[in-house]
């Protein structure tokens, strides 16, 4: 099954990382992603998000805001990436304006979409993150 | 109860001060958080305080400084599409055109009238959170036509 470990009983949660400077947005997203069983965490910038992939956590799903103050969403992945990090990073932005989006993308998302996030758009995306677990 | 509630909030989509994006949020509750949309609500309501008061001082200067004008209506804007404050919304998206166009007058106007929408929806939320606290839970968050 999508999910459990080899060679044990124990199922895993899929774990995901919300990036965002917005406090709402941390709460609605977080609680979005609790619901589909996700274990969750939330922080509050890009370089945050990097400190904690640098202590050794690892997130199966990143949810990476674009811009933030300190570090932004941009820098953030191209350090997750050049870090080694091989995470699903989806760019979660208001911004609908193509350069920009395209500019975030080739930082190293494996997608880029508008916010707020959906559940048509977390289903979508969960089946992609199983099969990488398997 | 439950039909006046719907009622309700069938008249704030009618009206155009709500969207979609508020019933994913009342989907989201469930006994452990039956009142996570009122929650959402609150926070950005008192989140939102600070940043009205930078914007208006932002406005007060001469001349304006739309870059900054227009980074504090981006935050403004995802906060306030976050629980489907789709009038305020459309104007977070105005001032933010008049920001590129350099017009600080169509600026000022417009957050008059963000400030407006921004007031009304909050009393009329208010109401309708206070309804549905004494109408008591849901089994499913209902879906306006």
């Amino acid at each position: 099954m999508a999910g459990e470990m080899a060679g044990n009983s124990t199922k895993k949660k899929i774990s995901a990382l919300v990036v965002d400077d917005d406090r709402l947005v941390r709460r609605i997203h977080g609680m979005l992603l609790t619901r589909f069983g996700m274990e969750t965490n939330a922080v509050e910038n890009g370089k945050e998000a990097v400190d904690l992939f640098a202590s050794g956590k690892c997130y199966d799903l990143v949810f990476m805001d674009m811009e933030m103050p300190i570090m932004d969403g941009l820098k953030a992945t191209q350090a997750l990436r050049e870090m080694g990090v091989s995470s699903t990073i989806v760019g979660v932005t208001s911004r609908t304006q193509e350069g920009e989006t395209q500019a975030f993308m080739e930082a190293g998302l494996d997608a880029c979409w508008e916010k707020p996030l959906t559940r048509d758009g977390i289903i979508s995306l969960l089946d992609q993150v199983a099969k990488k677990l398997l | 109860m439950q039909k006046q509630l719907a009622k309700m909030k069938q008249s704030l989509f009618d009206q155009g001060y709500l969207d979609e994006q508020f019933i994913q949020l009342e989907e989201l509750q469930d006994d452990a958080n039956p009142n996570f949309v009122e929650e959402v609500v609150t926070l950005y309501y008192r989140d939102s305080v600070r940043l009205v008061q930078n914007i208006e001082q932002a406005l007060e200067k001469n001349p304006l400084d739309f870059a900054k004008l227009d980074s504090y209506m981006h935050q403004f804007k995802g906060s306030s599409s976050s629980f489907g404050a789709k009038k305020v919304k459309t104007e977070c998206t105005q001032f933010r055109d008049h920001c590129r166009a350099g017009n600080a007058d169509g600026c000022k106007r417009t957050f008059q009238e963000l400030k407006k929408e921004y007031a009304t929806l909050k009393k009329k939320l208010e109401v309708y959170f206070q309804f549905a606290r004494q109408a008591g839970p849901v089994e499913k968050a209902c879906r306006p036509k």
